[in-house]
Parts: structure tokens; C-alpha cells; sequence
């Protein structure tokens, strides 16, 4: 197909409003992959103890400024975002896949399958989020897969809830009861009509989970429960500067808590673009 | 007359909570009688070594451990509902009296987070939603929009570097200062303590009310009635008065209520910061050193507050909207 599209942008350095979305996932998507693959780019140099070099502020050589055993804090922040994200990462897909099967089942089964998974949703909303995963970090023992297994398990509940509202509006649907009574079968109908209208919601859900996800594996290292204190988890560095900031030594916990603040904003923006590109009702607002 | 629907909802509420409650306890024992945390070496300690495998055997024969699953769920249950919540390992004292004690000092501050955020949520809310687009509405959304997604714990890092490293304004840390009898410590110095960490708890809890309120309020400006009512010359301040207000607190209050649940977490993270001696901290220690017990009273008394929570926004709707009966009971 060949298509003029010169044309169509006359104005050198003005884009419309749909390849400013696709800019905006693109900067976003670069952004966070830029900070997970970061340690491997920039290697352990700046991890090694220089006490020389302690307890300087931020400078050109030292943007984050050192630590009180002279490491770069940048490159340690790096690290920890880095270790933070992939932790994120993983327990929010996790929490997607049971999110989907449980709100697929409780929307296409209904009756007593419906009942359950409802009342599980609610029960779980009935508890403080981070009370929850504190109990579960405990209980299956804490650590690096105690935080896994603790966000992985508290994060579904919202995306089953929206999948579910999104399976029952659509098997309601005229389009759908019409189909059922030209004779197409379940499996049929599922993969025309339902697909269709889950998969935008799931994408959006998705990445709208890691955000929170992130910022729950952050809490849970930063009060101990987490990783453990040798893996420089972002949530532990910043634990690790309460001590030295009534010195005065503001950088060890503003500059990291600031990269923290950046990831989680990316992975909104990144929602946000993906929603507006994907649904087409909310990309007016 | 009145006196039955209120009586009926307060039985089905009630009915609920012990559900609820039931949920809780079996998601409770099951999830620990899973892990792999051997409750005699969490009992003992570090003083494992010292004890022979038959003073093992005697205390778990003696604690029922090897009673089947649904036969300790039962024991335990029973003794819950009695009233003994067991004692708690790090405090050394009854479940029930750390967890009074605790919550007493993490009340004053939550209410005080609660009432501020509600207020100026509400208050940013409106005056964005009322100046929509203009530039004091772009910063409102900036503000709310960065804190719904900063850390909550590094905000309350942030303002203890600015007022109490840098500026010495408040108290480093605690509630009460070192070195002074809790008998003798005055209502300011407690104030003093307090203020800190009950700023950071409503700054972090406006965003959700603020956005929700703005949108709102834009939903009504944009309505027919308004613009009626604007063509007959009312002004901006009395649509919002007459007709904005009425349709954006009823969902604001919903909203505020059931931010209770987020706030109870954030108070675990924010009484970690500023070492503030409340339930939070309490909630942290128990998990760090396996007290179990605790851990568990605190998982039953939290799901008891937002419950409340929840059920006092219903209570409050008939309040504001006489055209809410309790229960959907009508006359």
C-alpha cells in the first residue's frame, strides 16, 4: 500500500496527537528498559568501597553524591531500581495471569464460581493492602520470593474485577445474544467478541499493575521484610540512609526515593498512552 | 416504625462482620500453618541449640501441633472468640493490651491525617474543578497526579530532612522527647511529636480525593441544570454552593471512608520513619520478629477498622441524602 503521508504533516516538528502517544510509549518503554538493563551497561565499578571518596555530595563525577563508604550512589541506585523493577516485573505478571483466570472464570462460569471469586475479591479488599502483604511476606518466610509471592498474590483482585464487569457487559451484549442465536458456537463467540474487548483492558490493567506493584515491593524492603540487606534493593538503600540523614547527608535518600518516583511515573505515562491509544473514548479527555 | 430498618441493618452488618471475620481467620491459619516457619522455633528463638528434640516433642504435643489442621483451627478459633489472642512475644504483655495501647497513639495521628486530607482534598478538589484548565488546575493535577505515585515513605523522608534536619522545626523522632516519663509529657510536646507524621499521612491521601472531586465537579458544571441555572444569573460560587457541593459529597465521603484502608498502611510506613511508637510500628516489629501472635491481632483489628470504616460512610449517607433510606428500606 502506498500511502502520501507528507501531506498530512505540513508542520515540521508538530505531530498529531496519536504519534505523540506512540512518542510517549516509546520514551517510557526506552526509559524504564534503559534502567533495568543498566547494571550490566555500567557494570560494579562505582559499588566498590573508595573511602576517600566519602560522603560527598552530588557533583559532575558523582551525580547522586557517595555513600559513608564512598560508593557512587548512582551507580547503586541503578542496581537497586534495576533489582526493584525485575522483582516488580515478575510478581505483577504473575498477579496479571491469576487476575485474567479469575475474573475469566468468574465472568464466563457465574453462579456458585462467580460467588467465590467475588467474595475472595472482597475479603481481600477488607484488609489494608500492605497489612496483607506483610502477613504473606511472613508467612511463606520472607526474602526475595517472599515478595514475589506476597505482591503477586494481593495485585489481582482489581484486574479480576475489571476483567470479569468487562465479560459480563459483553455476554449481555445484543450483538452477542444475536450470534448465539445464528448458531455460533461459545468458543466462537469467545474469540470474535470477547477477545476482542478483554485484551485492550488486560494490556491496560497490566501495566497499570507494575506501578503499584513496584511501589509495594519498595515498602515492603524498606521496612526489612523484603530482600534481604546484602541485595541493594531500592527499597533498602533508602532504609539504609534513614540512619545518616539527621548528619545532614540529604542525598542518600532524596536522589534514589527520586529515581523510584521516576520509574513508577514512567510506567503511568505508559498506561495512560497505551489506554488512549487502545480505547478510543478516553483518548479525548 | 424507624426503629426496624435500623435494627435489621445493624443485624445484616453485623452478620457480615462475622463473616468476614470467619474469612480472615481461616485465610489467616491456613497461610501460616503452610509456611515453612516451625512455630516451637519461633516460640524459642535463638536459644534452639539449647533445647533436646524430646522438651521439642513435649512442646509441641503440648501446644496440639500434631492434632490435625481442622482440629487446631477449631482450638485456635475457639480461644479467639473467647478472647484470648495469646500473648505477644516482643512486648511481652496480652495481644489486646498492645494492640489498645498502640492504637490510642496511632489513632490521634490517623484522625488528624483523615480530617486534614478530607478537607483539603475536597478544597483542592473544588477550586480545580471550578477553574478547570487555568493554570492554578494544571498544578493542582500536577501535584496530585506526581503524589498518588511517589513513595509513601519517601515522602515522609522528604519532610523529615526539610522541617526537622534542616529547618529543626520538629522532632527527629518518637513521641515524646527522650529522656521524659510518659506521665510527664505535655499536650504540646505531644502535638509537637504528632504533627510530622500526621502532615505526611493527608498530603499522601489528597491526590485520590482531590482527582475523584475535580472530575466530579466537572461532570456537573457541564450539566444541563447548571447551565439553566446559569442563564437565570447565578454565579460560579453559588452553582458550586447550591448544586456542585450537594453531588460531590456523598461520593467524597464514600471515597474518604474507605481511604481508611490505605491510610492504616500508610501509617506502617510513615511510623517507621519518623519511629513513631503507634500500631504501624507494632505491625512491622511483630512481622521482623516473629510474633506471631501479634502479627495476627493486628490482621483481625485491621480488617475490624476499615470495616468500620465502610460501615459508617452507610451510616452517614441518610444523613446527608434523606432520599438514602438504611438498608433500601423505603417508607
Amino acid at each position: 500500500m502506498t500511502i502520501t503521508v507528507p501531506a498530512l504533516a505540513p508542520v515540521q516538528g508538530r505531530s498529531n496527537r496519536r504519534q505523540q502517544t506512540l512518542w510517549g510509549i516509546a520514551l517510557c518503554t526506552f526509559l524504564l528498559l534503559a534502567i533495568i538493563v543498566s547494571p550490566w551497561i555500567i557494570g560494579d565499578s562505582g559499588l566498590n568501597p573508595l573511602l576517600t571518596q566519602r560522603n560527598q555530595p552530588p557533583s559532575f563525577a558523582h551525580p547522586f553524591g557517595t555513600d559513608w563508604l564512598g560508593r557512587d550512589m548512582l551507580s547503586r541506585s541503578l542496581h537497586g531500581m534495576s533489582l526493584s523493577l525485575r522483582v516488580g516485573l515478575l510478581a505483577a505478571a504473575i498477579s496479571a495471569l491469576i487476575g485474567t483466570g479469575l475474573g475469566l472464570a468468574a465472568g464466563t462460569l457465574g453462579g456458585w464460581v462467580d460467588a467465590v471469586i467475588t467474595w475472595i475479591v472482597d475479603v481481600f479488599f477488607s484488609l489494608p493492602h500492605l497489612v496483607l502483604l506483610i502477613l504473606i511476606a511472613f508467612a511463606v518466610g520472607g526474602g526475595t520470593q517472599g515478595v514475589i509471592i506476597a505482591v503477586a498474590l494481593t495485585h489481582w483482585t482489581s484486574l479480576a474485577r475489571v476483567i470479569r464487569a468487562e465479560v459480563l457487559q459483553v455476554t449481555s451484549s445484543d450483538y452477542v445474544h444475536l450470534s448465539r442465536r445464528f448458531g455460533q458456537s461459545s468458543l466462537w463467540i469467545s474469540r470474535h467478541h470477547m477477545v476482542p474487548h478483554v485484551i485492550p483492558q488486560l494490556l491496560v490493567g497490566l501495566i497499570l499493575l507494575f506501578p503499584h506493584a513496584i511501589l509495594h515491593e519498595a515498602a515492603l524492603s524498606f521496612i526489612g521484610i523484603g530482600l534481604s540487606p546484602h541485595i541493594p534493593a531500592i527499597g533498602i538503600i533508602l532504609a539504609e540512609s534513614m540512619r545518616h540523614l539527621s548528619t545532614g547527608y540529604w542525598w542518600l535518600g532524596v536522589l534514589p526515593g527520586l529515581l523510584l518516583l521516576l520509574s513508577v511515573k514512567a510506567f503511568d505515562w505508559l498506561g495512560e498512552n497505551v489506554r488512549a491509544l487502545l480505547d478510543p473514548k478516553t483518548s479525548q479527555g | 416504625m424507624q426503629l426496624r430498618p435500623i435494627l435489621l441493618f445493624a443485624l445484616q452488618k453485623l452478620l457480615r462482620l462475622g463473616l468476614l471475620l470467619l474469612a480472615v481467620a481461616v485465610f489467616t491459619f491456613v497461610l501460616l500453618s503452610l509456611s515453612p516457619i516451625d512455630p516451637v522455633q519461633a516460640y524459642i528463638g535463638a536459644d534452639m541449640m539449647q533445647i533436646s528434640p524430646e522438651q521439642r516433642e513435649l512442646i509441641a504435643d503440648r501446644w496440639g501441633l500434631d492434632q490435625p489442621m481442622i482440629v487446631r483451627f477449631g482450638d485456635w478459633l475457639g480461644q479467639l472468640v473467647q478472647g484470648n489472642w495469646g500473648t505477644s512475644l516482643v512486648f511481652n504483655q496480652p495481644v489486646e493490651a498492645v494492640i489498645a495501647t498502640r492504637f490510642q497513639a496511632s489513632l490521634q495521628m490517623l484522625a488528624i491525617a483523615w480530617l486534614l486530607s478530607g478537607l483539603l482534598g475536597l478544597g483542592l478538589g473544588i477550586l480545580a474543578g471550578a477553574l478547570a484548565g487555568s493554570w492554578c488546575d494544571r498544578a493542582i493535577r500536577l501535584y496530585a497526579y506526581t503524589l498518588a505515585s511517589a513513595p509513601t515513605f519517601w515522602v515522609a523522608l522528604l519532610l523529615l530532612i526539610t522541617f526537622s534536619v534542616s529547618l529543626r522545626m520538629t522532632p527527629i523522632c518518637c513521641a515524646a522527647p527522650p529522656g521524659v516519663l510518659a506521665a510527664d509529657v505535655t499536650i504540646w510536646q505531644h502535638l509537637h511529636h504528632l504533627v510530622l507524621p500526621a502532615i505526611t499521612l493527608s498530603i499522601i491521601g489528597i491526590a485520590n480525593i482531590t482527582l475523584h472531586t475535580r472530575q466530579k465537579l466537572i461532570d456537573v458544571l457541564h450539566s444541563d441544570y447548571v447551565l439553566f441555572a446559569r442563564a437565570q444569573g447565578e454565579s460560579l460560587s453559588g452553582v458550586i454552593r447550591h448544586h456542585g457541593l450537594r453531588n460531590i459529597i456523598l461520593p467524597a465521603l464514600t471515597l474518604q471512608f474507605a481511604s481508611l484502608s490505605e491510610l492504616f498502611g500508610g501509617s506502617v510506613l510513615v511510623e517507621q520513619v519518623f519511629a513513631y511508637p503507634g500500631l504501624g510500628a507494632a505491625t512491622v516489629q511483630a512481622a521482623l520478629r516473629s510474633d506471631v501472635p501479634l502479627l495476627v491481632g493486628i490482621v483481625f483489628f485491621s480488617a475490624l477498622f476499615v470495616y468500620t470504616g465502610n460501615t459508617l460512610a452507610d451510616l452517614a449517607y441518610p444523613l446527608i441524602d434523606p432520599r438514602i433510606r438504611l438498608g433500601g428500606w423505603r417508607s
